[in-house]
C-alpha cells in the first residue's frame, strides 16, 4: 500500500491482483482446504511468469525486477497474496533465494539452484526450527559431521513451511568450526517428511528428519564465518514478506467489514451509525495507516539494505504482528456470532495472520530485539 | 536570483554552513522541558527567530512575499534535521508559526498577511488563539463571546480558555459570536486581538504537574479595528475550520510551518525509557527490555506514520482529515510510554528519594498529565469521530442543535 508506487508498480500490482482473484478467489481456497490444503503446484509455476521467484534473483542469473527495487516488488506480491490468503510457497522460496544469493560471495555456487527456484519448478524451504525449540537459527541441534569430502547431516527440524513439497531443504547445522547452512535435496538418502497440522488454512509445515544424510560439501552455503550474515539477510527478508503479507491481510479484512457496518442493520440504523462502532474503526484505521507506514519502510530498508534494516524489520513486525490480530479479532466482534462461524471468511485470515505473528520470531521476540540494537 | 529553485541538497549544504556559522550549539545538558517554560526562553527564542528570518531560513515554507522562503517541505524537514545540534525558537513553532500563521495565509487579507505573518515569520510577533470557552471544549461552534459592530470597530465581551503561551503572546486570534439568531456555525467571526489590553483581564492555569502554561483571558468591551476582522463577518467557521486544520497537523507533528525539532511530549532531554532503565537497574530485566523495545517500535511507527499521511495528503491522496489519525497516535504514542516510565521506574515514582534534582520523582508527575495527550489540540473522541465520518464516510452523529438560531439552543447551566 506504498503511497509512492511507480506506474510500473501499480501495473505489477493490478496484474498480480487480477490473476489471483480469477485463479484462487477465497471460495478456492475453501476447497483446497476441504481437499486437503497445501497449493496447486500449477498456479505457483504459472506464478514464475509473473517473476514471483524471480525478484530476489541477480541479472546475470535471468532474474530482474519491475522498479529496479527487486524487493520492493516482491513485497506487492506478498501484500496481494495476503489480501486473498493465497496458499503458495512466496515466503519460503524467495527466503531461500536471499539466502543463496547473500551466500554466493562467500562459499559454492548454487546458481542452479536458484534457478530451479526461479522457474517454479523446484520449491525450497528453510529448515530453521528445531522440535520445541523457540526462534533461535544460529543454535541448532542439527549436526553436520565431516566424512572425507562429504558431511553427513543428523537432526530433526520442524515448522518447515511447504516442507512436504520441497524440493531442496536449506538446514542449519552444527559442524566442528561452528554452524553451517546446507542445501539438502528432498529425496537424499535419510531425508523423511511428516506433515504436521497447522493453523494456516492452506499452507502446509512439515517436520523434517535427517538421519544421516550425506551430502557433498559444496552443498554447503557461504561458510561458517558468513551464516550469521546469511541467516540474518534470510530473517529480515521473511519477517518484512511476512508485515506485507499481514498489511494484505488486515486491508482486507477491514474492507469487509466496514462494508458489513454499512449494511447491517439493527435498532433500524446501520451499525456504522453507532458512536461506539464508529470509534472503534477509527482506531483500527489509524493502525491499518500505521501497520502500511511501518511495513513500506522496513521493506525500503532491506531492499536498500540500509544500516538500519534489523531495527526497522523488527519494529515492523512487532507493530504490525501485535496490531493484526488485534484488529482482526475487533473485526470479528463486529460481525457478531457469524464472525466466529466457519462459513465466515474472518477465520481464514485470521489463521493466516495467527500464523505470521508467531513465526520467525513473536512480537515479543522483536521488542526484546529492538531493545538489544539500541544498544540497552 | 534565477527561477529555478535550489535543489533540497544544495539547500541542505547551505543550510548546514549557515547554522554551524550563526546558530548557538545546544547545550546537551540544558533540558527542553515539554510542559513548562522558562521566561527567559520568549526573549532568547524570539532573538533566534529574528536570527533566522535575518540569515533567510526562517518561514521555509512560506511565501517569499510575506517573509518566507517559498520552499517545499522537504527543505523544511532538511533544514529541521540540520538544525537539530543548534538552538532553534521552538516555543514560536506551536501555535504562532504553524496553527495562527498557517491559517492567516489561506484566509487573512492583504494587509493582514503583511502585518502579522511577516510579523510572525520575523521574529517580532507572536501569536496565539483565543479559541476554547469554559462553557464547552469539543463543541467550539458553541461558543458565547460576543462581538457587536459599532463603527469601525467590534467591541468585543466574553471569556476565552485553555489558550497555549497566550501570556507571552502579542496577538490572538480570537473567534467570536457576531450573530445570535443564526445557526451556530453561521453566526461565528475571526478577529484578530491585541493580547495585552487594559480591557483584557489574562491569567495563567494551573495544571496538575504545576505547569502554567495555559492562559484564560475575561474580555469586558475590548475595542478592536473593524479591519481585524479575518474573512467575512459571520463567515468565521470557514477560517475557524482552517485554523483547526492547522492545529491537528501541528499537533500531530506534520506542519510545514515547524522548524527544528522539539523532543516529543512526555519527555524531557535525558529522560528516554533506555535512561531510566538503566538508573534503575532494571537494563538486563526482560520485561523491562520489551517494555523500551515496544516503546522505540511506537516513537518509530509514529514518524514513520506522520511522513505517509504527510505525502498522501501533499499528492491529495487522503482528505485533509486524514490528519486525525496523526493526532491519535499522538495521544496513544505518548500515553504508552507514561505508562511504560511508570512502570519502569517502580516505587521510585512518587518520592524524591533521590537526593538533589528528584529526576525519578518527574516520572510520576508527568503521569498526572497522561490525560493530556489525548486532550489538548482537541479530544482523541473528536478526532475519532473526524475519522469514521469524514475518512470512512460513515453517518454524521445526531445534533441537536443544527440548523437552530443560535439563542433557541439548549445549554447547560
Amino acid at each position: 500500500m506504498d503511497l509512492e508506487l511507480s506506474e510500473d508498480q501499480k501495473l505489477f500490482r493490478n496484474t498480480t491482483a487480477k490473476f489471483l482473484d480469477d485463479k484462487l478467489p477465497v471460495e478456492k481456497v475453501r476447497e483446497l482446504n476441504k481437499a486437503g490444503g497445501g497449493f496447486p503446484a500449477e498456479l505457483w509455476e504459472q506464478g514464475a511468469e509473473l517473476g514471483w521467484a524471480a525478484l530476489l534473483v541477480p541479472e546475470d542469473l535471468g532474474g530482474g525486477s519491475i522498479s529496479g527495487n527487486g524487493f520492493q516488488d516482491l513485497a506487492i506480491v506478498a501484500e496481494e497474496f495476503g489480501r486473498l490468503v493465497t496458499p503458495a510457497p512466496l515466503i519460503p522460496v524467495n527466503t531461500v533465494i536471499a539466502g543463496l544469493v547473500e551466500g554466493a560471495a562467500t562459499g559454492a555456487d548454487h546458481s542452479e539452484t536458484i534457478e530451479g527456484l526461479m522457474s517454479c519448478e523446484l520449491v525450497g524451504a528453510w529448515a530453521a526450527y528445531e522440535p520445541k525449540g523457540h526462534w533461535d537459527p544460529l543454535n541448532p541441534s542439527t549436526t553436520a559431521a565431516k566424512n572425507g569430502g562429504n558431511y553427513v547431516i543428523t537432526g530433526v527440524k520442524d515448522r518447515v513451511e511447504a516442507g512436504d513439497v520441497a524440493g531442496v531443504f536449506l538446514v542449519s547445522a552444527k559442524t566442528e568450526n561452528g554452524v553451517a547452512l546446507f542445501m539438502v535435496p528432498a529425496d537424499a538418502a535419510g531425508v523423511t517428511t511428516e506433515l504436521v497440522d497447522s493453523l494456516d488454512f492452506t499452507r502446509h509445515h512439515a517436520l523434517v528428519r535427517f538421519d544421516g544424510v550425506t551430502v557433498p560439501a559444496e552443498a554447503m552455503v557461504g561458510n561458517e564465518s558468513s551464516t550469521a550474515e546469511i541467516v540474518e539477510r534470510m530473517f529480515l527478508v521473511a519477517n518484512a514478506l511476512q508485515c506485507a503479507e499481514l498489511n494484505g491481510v488486515i486491508n482486507r479484512v477491514f474492507e469487509f467489514t466496514v462494508q458489513w457496518a454499512f449494511d447491517r442493520y439493527s435498532f433500524g440504523r446501520p451499525l456504522a451509525s453507532y458512536q461506539a462502532l464508529k470509534h472503534r474503526f477509527s482506531d483500527m484505521r489509524t493502525w491499518i495507516e500505521i501497520c502500511n507506514a511501518t511495513a513500506d519502510e522496513a521493506v525500503k530498508a532491506v531492499n536498500n539494505r540500509s544500516a538500519d534494516a534489523s531495527r526497522l524489520v523488527s519494529v515492523a513486525k512487532a507493530y504490525i504482528g501485535t496490531k493484526s490480530v488485534q484488529i482482526i479479532q475487533d473485526c470479528v466482534q463486529m460481525h457478531g456470532g457469524l464472525g466466529v462461524t466457519w462459513e465466515h471468511d474472518c477465520h481464514l485470515y485470521l489463521r493466516r495472520a495467527t500464523t505470521d505473528r508467531q513465526l520467525f520470531g513473536t512480537p515479543a521476540d522483536h521488542k526484546r530485539r529492538i531493545a538489544d540494537l539500541i544498544g540497552l | 536570483m534565477s527561477d529555478q529553485m535550489e535543489s533540497v541538497e544544495d539547500f541542505r549544504i547551505r543550510a548546514r554552513a549557515w547554522l554551524a556559522d550563526n546558530m548557538p550549539k545546544l547545550d546537551p545538558k540544558k533540558e527542553y522541558n515539554t510542559n513548562r517554560v522558562a521566561d527567559r526562553e520568549w526573549v532568547e527564542h524570539r532573538e533566534l527567530q529574528k536570527k533566522l528570518f535575518a540569515g533567510g531560513f526562517a518561514g521555509l515554507c512560506f511565501p517569499k512575499e510575506y517573509g518566507g522562503q517559498g520552499l517545499t517541505l522537504a527543505h523544511q524537514l532538511a533544514f529541521t534535521e540540520e538544525s537539530v545540534p543548534y538552538e532553534m525558537p521552538l516555543r514560536l513553532n506551536v501555535p504562532s508559526l504553524s496553527i495562527c500563521s498557517g491559517m492567516l495565509l489561506d484566509m487573512g487579507s492583504e494587509e493582514q498577511k503583511q502585518k502579522y505573518l511577516r510579523g510572525a515569520i520575523s521574529g517580532e510577533i507572536i501569536l496565539c488563539q483565543f479559541l476554547s470557552e469554559p462553557s464547552g471544549g469539543s463543541d467550539l461552534a458553541g461558543l458565547l463571546t460576543r462581538a457587536q459592530r459599532d463603527g469601525d470597530t467590534y467591541v468585543i465581551n466574553g471569556q476565552k480558555c485553555w489558550s497555549t503561551y497566550a501570556y507571552a503572546a502579542d496577538y490572538a486570534t480570537c473567534l467570536v459570536r457576531t450573530d445570535w439568531d443564526a445557526p451556530k456555525h453561521r453566526g461565528l467571526s475571526m478577529i484578530i486581538v491585541p493580547v495585552h489590553d487594559d480591557a483584557t483581564h489574562l491569567q495563567r492555569v494551573r495544571m496538575v504537574d504545576g505547569s502554567d502554561e495555559f492562559c484564560e483571558e475575561y474580555f469586558t468591551d475590548l475595542v478592536v479595528p473593524a479591519a481585524n476582522l479575518v474573512g467575512t463577518e459571520n463567515d468565521g467557521w470557514t477560517v475557524g475550520q482552517r485554523q483547526l486544520f492547522y492545529e491537528r497537523q501541528a499537533v500531530g507533528g506534520g506542519s510545514p510551518y515547524t522548524s527544528g525539532r522539539a523532543p516529543s511530549r512526555g519527555s524531557s532531554a535525558g529522560l528516554t525509557l533506555e535512561n531510566l532503565a538503566r538508573e534503575v537497574g532494571k537494563d538486563k530485566d526482560e520485561a523491562t527490555r520489551e517494555l523500551v523495545g515496544w516503546q522505540n517500535a511506537l516513537d518509530t511507527v509514529n514518524h514513520q506514520l506522520i511522513k505517509r499521511i504527510t505525502v498522501g495528503m501533499t499528492s491529495g491522496e487522503y482528505p485533509a482529515m486524514a490528519s486525525s489519525m496523526m493526532r491519535l497516535a499522538h495521544a496513544e504514542i505518548p500515553q504508552n510510554k507514561m505508562d511504560a516510565m511508570l512502570e519502569i521506574a517502580g516505587d521510585e515514582a512518587v518520592t524524591s528519594t533521590v537526593e538533589g534534582d528528584g529526576y525519578l520523582r518527574s516520572v510520576g508527575v508527568q503521569y498526572l498529565m497522561r490525560q493530556g495527550a489525548s486532550l489538548g489540540g482537541g479530544s482523541a473522541e473528536m478526532s475519532k469521530n473526524m475519522i469514521s465520518e469524514r475518512v470512512l464516510m460513515m453517518p454524521r452523529e445526531m445534533a441537536a442543535d443544527r440548523d437552530v438560531p443560535f439563542r433557541e439552543i439548549r445549554r447547560g447551566r
